[in-house]
């Protein structure tokens, strides 16, 4: 069975290692959180200028100079520090952020993303989103395999005006986990109970399987 | 000790005109200066370029001044949550050039910092790169972006003295230091102003030479854009 927005941010969640700094974008990517294991050690950055972002305030405790790049009130754990937006920048360019998770509304085969403008739709902005993935040495990107209508978002080559080129490492979907390479997307696990064909089905861009293709572990 | 305080946002924002760019601290709605916003909508100044990494919303931050058609362009890097901007942009009303996060800040602080431009990767091979100068270093593209001019620097802190040092509070942080001397002349608004001296200069974030101008904002509503909280179990 395909994996929910859940199951995503929990595989993912695996490739959170002990001592990362990490970044991590709005929608799924978010509640990755949520599942990293309380027996390693990680601190999420907020772009805004946090590290060490903590748990929602509880009611009552909200404060209007501390919020999440999505503008969210949060909180923050011990051994954490607030910046500004350039030295914030500094960590994700210096490569100091060790992992970035983010969504993207297309990843095509050669690791370009596109995930910040529609054409002909109001273009909010890319926020930090281009920064982000020029810079950072491992890009994760989580996303639906196949739009609502059904077709591939994992292509040869994206439609939409990029985010970014060859940046992207890795691809966490609803059915399966790729690794992008020289030769194009790589499968590396399969969601439980999903085909090869089926994730064949489902990429426009190359797909590559090699051997025996496991069930992710969750 | 060079005092840097003025009476009131009045004088704090005398010699603002029309057609000015002017540069905007805050990050969504979090540190912004909202006393100087509330003074630029009552000055009635027009054809004014901003930068500043949002919008506000529509009745409150720079939205007061979309409102009343005061923005010629804006320079940001999000601009959702606001359907008079929405308006205005599609309508040809407002132009607008969408940058990416990190690179606004750059530009701010290069300027802050005497760089005519500064090589980022960000936007290589988009079109925010389109017509721009690109370079490799070792083997990786890089952008040329230019260094912001601008005539003010509106920033908003937690606290400040009289010889203008300021100290920030949490993520209201943001991009107010990056735009402190960054324009010819840099407002500082803060929620405290205290006799120089009383800070300890060990916690001064920006250092009042960069600061010309420094008051005490005389009311915060400080608005959360998105309030998310948790239960008590």
């Amino acid at each position: 069975m395909a994996l929910d927005k859940i199951g995503i941010a929990k595989r993912i969640a695996k490739e959170v290692k002990d001592g990362y700094y990490v970044n991590l974008g709005i929608g799924i990517p978010t509640l990755v959180a949520n599942y990293v294991p309380e027996s390693i050690n990680v601190e999420f950055q907020s772009e805004n200028g946090v590290l060490g972002m903590g748990p929602f305030p509880f009611e009552g405790e909200e404060d209007a100079d501390i919020i999440n790049a999505g503008k969210q009130t949060i909180t923050t754990l011990p051994g954490a520090s607030f910046f500004d937006s350039a030295m914030s920048f500094a960590m994700i360019r210096g490569q100091h952020v060790q992992l970035t998770i983010l969504g993207a509304m297309e990843v095509a085969e050669n690791g370009d993303i596109a995930n910040w403008k529609i054409p002909g739709k109001m273009v909010k902005g890319m926020g930090g989103a281009m920064d982000l993935v020029a810079s950072a040495e491992n890009i994760i990107v989580a996303m639906m395999h196949t739009n609502r209508a059904g077709a591939s978002k994992l292509l040869k080559r994206c439609s939409l005006p990029l985010t970014g080129v060859g940046c992207v490492k890795k691809i966490v979907t609803n059915l399966a986990v790729l690794e992008v390479t020289p030769d194009g997307f790589q499968l590396l696990e399969r969601a439980p109970g999903v085909s090869v064909e089926e994730i064949q089905a489902a990429t426009e861009g190359n797909l590559i399987v090699t051997g025996t293709i496991p069930e992710m572990e969750l | 000790m060079i005092r840097k305080e003025v009476a009131n946002v009045k004088d704090a924002l005398a010699g603002v005109t029309n057609n000015m760019t002017l540069m905007l601290g805050g990050f969504g709605l979090s540190g912004i200066p909202e006393n100087a916003i509330a003074e630029l909508v009552q000055l009635n100044v027009t054809n004014l370029t901003c930068i500043s990494n949002n919008a506000g919303v529509d009745d409150f931050g720079l939205g007061l001044l979309l409102q009343k058609k005061q923005i010629k362009k804006m320079v940001s890097s999000y601009v959702g949550e606001n359907e008079e901007f929405e308006r205005q942009m599609l309508s040809g009303e407002l132009a607008v050039e969408l940058i990416p996060q990190g690179t606004l800040a750059e530009r701010c602080r290069a300027a802050q910092a005497g760089f005519p431009a500064i090589y980022t990767p960000a936007g290589y091979g988009t079109e925010v790169a389109e017509g721009k100068e690109t370079r490799e270093f070792n083997g990786k593209m890089y952008v040329l972006e230019y260094a912001f001019k601008a005539d003010f620097a509106f920033v908003k802190a937690w606290k400040g003295d009289t010889a203008g040092n300021l100290i920030f509070k949490g993520t209201a942080r943001n991009f107010n230091p990056c735009m402190c001397g960054a324009a010819k002349i840099t407002v500082a608004e803060v929620e405290e102003l205290v006799p120089a001296g009383t800070l300890n200069p060990n916690e001064i974030h920006i250092p009042g030479i960069f600061v010309q101008r420094i008051f005490q904002g005389a009311k915060y509503e400080k608005r959360i854009e998105q309030r998310t909280v948790r239960q008590k179990s």
